[in-house]
């Protein structure tokens, strides 16, 4: 149980962390966007005075591909699992719903779905337990409508950590499924 | 003169450490009580001081011996006298030190850029000598020949084959992301001339040596698909043999070389299979919804083990290699994989896990006894040296992954490390230049 809360806590800071840098990433999206916030305007009947007025940002109107917008759900790329487990969390499924519906929307996407795992135990076992992630993300997408052919999979096991340290920080890092457009 | 014997075994001693060639480097780290007490005095050299060979070969013959656990090396330093041949022995002063046996020899040129070594193997108390070798050899060959005459050495004086003129293959990852860099390399057994024989930006996995030692199967993740190679060590030509849909996994050659068992998902989950090379038929020896890998054949090549999760858990499990009826092998614990035979076909080694912490153990098959070898918490890859005599295995030490080298009585223990990067994965060659009947 104490295990558990100590996951969901790093799952949350994760989170945070993730939110922390898009809406820096939305700012910079923005300026690349439709121009608007933040940029200096001349009013309505072309008097330019002296004074000039600007809009405040109002953070985030996206306009671009929803794949690269940092606040939709469709930036979370990454499901973590339990150790030796490849159930799908609650706390994954709007994300993954929000990848359905957008495979679902573009038929013509495809996504490839990584299992990889903790470093703990046999190496090739690992490659069959990250198999069986990668397929627990597959069956997810496809109850959700998703075509088979958009799908594909592969497991690195133990072989592709992204934290290369010995201890359930890094572990519960490492156990994960990765979703690449 | 027993506190004396404990006190040199109880040293950590650090030798053949040579960081310009990012070698391993052997550590004892437990000692060898029992082992037999044998000196090897320093070989006299009768070349030009500037014609000194580049390795000091009775020293690579002596760390073989401690290696092995079955020995007990005399250090140079306690030696009363260094006889360069049998007349010059005065067999007392040996006999004073409690040792059994006296190796005694000689290099000298031979040619250009040739040696020839001349060594005789004593017995101390009878002041016989037991056998003796003149074994011709090149710079470049030197300490492979030193080997062989360690294992000449041994096998004399245990009856068993030695296996110290062998290789170790091992995987290296260096760097990190972009810079990222696996190996496949192949050194000697006591982890000298490492040779890359595979680079990839990709993960390699797996390695296997044919019976033959002349090729290696292994998995390699290049192109973001997972493939089972196979490669001529000496020429370096390689044979994509398998690149099914999924997994692609596990490869090892049976013992006569002519069929590859893998792990396979193309069904749907991992299974096992066997493939015969020649004609690449595949045919599918498990079928079941759980992980089925780490296929692994007995030294008589009729039955394979394996690991499978059907009940639960990792467990290992046992098959005809026609088919058939599976049978679980291990009970103890919730946690055993990555299973393979000993020589002899009468024990497994293995890895199990006890209170968390992953370890290397050897299961005896009459018994069911399973005994653990390793003390480390994140202990893989174990793989028996072609005489049983020793396991390397892969362990972490201080964060960093290392290769550690156990005798089969788990009594002498040795770390192998890198100086640089990670190494894992490490597996046994066969014996080379000759056909053993055991």
């Amino acid at each position: 149980m104490k295990k558990t809360c100590i996951k969901s806590g790093l799952l949350l800071l994760a989170v945070l962390l993730l939110n922390g840098c898009s809406s820096m990433g939305g700012s910079t999206g923005d300026a690349n966007g439709d121009g608007s916030s933040g940029a200096p305007v001349t009013d309505a009947n072309g008097d330019n005075g002296d004074a000039t007025t600007s809009g405040a940002n109002q953070g985030g109107q996206w306009q671009g591909n929803p794949l690269d917008d940092p606040n939709s759900l469709l930036s979370t790329r990454t499901i973590y699992f339990d150790f030796d487990q490849s159930d799908i969390r609650p706390e994954s499924a709007d994300v993954l719903r929000a990848h359905a519906a957008y495979l679902l929307n573009n038929a013509g996407a495809s996504i490839t779905v990584e299992g990889h795992c903790d470093e703990r135990g046999s190496r090739e076992y690992n490659i069959g337990l990250g198999e069986r992630r990668a397929s627990a993300i597959k069956r997810f997408l496809q109850a959700e409508g998703v075509a088979d052919s958009q799908i594909n999979t592969i497991s690195y096991g133990e072989e592709k950590p992204v934290d290369s340290g010995h201890g359930e920080a890094a572990w519960s890092m490492n156990r994960r499924g990765e979703l690449v457009y | 003169m027993i506190f004396l014997r404990k006190v040199f075994i109880s040293l950590v001693l650090i030798v053949l450490s040579t960081p310009a060639f990012s070698n391993l480097t052997i550590e004892i780290t437990e000692g060898a009580q029992g082992a037999l007490p044998i000196a090897i005095v320093p070989f006299k050299w009768s070349g030009s001081p500037a014609g000194l060979p580049a390795h000091d070969v009775s020293e690579v013959i002596r760390n073989d011996l401690q290696r092995s656990g079955r020995f007990n090396p005399l250090p140079v330093a306690s030696m009363l006298a260094k006889p360069g041949s049998g007349d010059e022995i005065d067999f007392r002063d040996w006999r004073a030190l409690q040792m059994e046996n006296i190796v005694v020899g000689q290099v000298q040129p031979n040619g250009s850029g040739g040696y020839l070594i001349r060594f005789q193997l004593f017995d101390v108390y009878r002041g016989e000598q037991i056998t003796g070798y003149s074994v011709p050899t090149t710079a470049a060959d030197l300490r492979s020949s030193a080997h062989s005459i360690a294992d000449i050495i041994y096998e004399t004086l245990t009856g068993e084959p030695g296996a110290f003129a062998t290789s170790i293959a091992y995987v290296t990852s260096e760097g990190k992301g972009e810079n990222q860099r696996i190996q496949l390399k192949i050194a000697d057994a006591d982890g000298y001339n490492p040779q890359t024989i595979v680079s990839s930006k990709e993960p390699i996995m797996s390695p296997s040596w044919s019976p033959d030692g002349s090729k290696l199967a292994y998995v390699s993740f290049e192109k973001s698909q997972p493939s089972i190679f196979v490669q001529e060590v000496f020429t370096g030509k390689r044979d994509k043999v398998s690149a099914f849909k999924g997994i692609n996994g596990a490869p090892v050659f049976s013992p006569d070389g002519r069929y590859l068992a893998m792990t396979l998902s193309k069904g749907g989950n991992p299974d096992i299979y066997i493939m015969e090379l020649r004609t690449r038929k595949l045919r599918q020896l498990t079928s079941h919804w759980a992980i089925d890998t780490e296929p692994a054949w007995s030294p008589d090549g009729q039955e394979l083990v394996f690991t499978s999760d059907r009940g639960g858990k990792p467990q290992i499990y046992k098959i005809p290699v026609t088919g058939g009826k599976e049978q679980r092998v291990t009970f103890d614990g919730d946690y055993n994989a990555k299973a393979s035979y000993s020589p002899d076909g009468k024990s497994l080694t293995l890895v199990t896990r006890i209170n968390g912490n992953y370890r290397i153990g050897i299961l005896d098959l009459a018994s069911a006894q399973l005994r653990i070898l390793s003390t480390g918490s994140l202990d893989e890859s174990p793989s028996f040296a072609p005489n049983g005599s020793m396991i390397i295995y892969a362990t972490t030490y201080k964060g960093k992954a290392e290769l550690s080298a156990v005798s089969f009585d788990g009594r002498v223990k040795q770390r192998l490390a890198l100086q640089t990067g990670d190494v894992r994965e490490p597996v046994w060659s066969p014996y080379k230049n000759r056909k053993r009947s055991r």
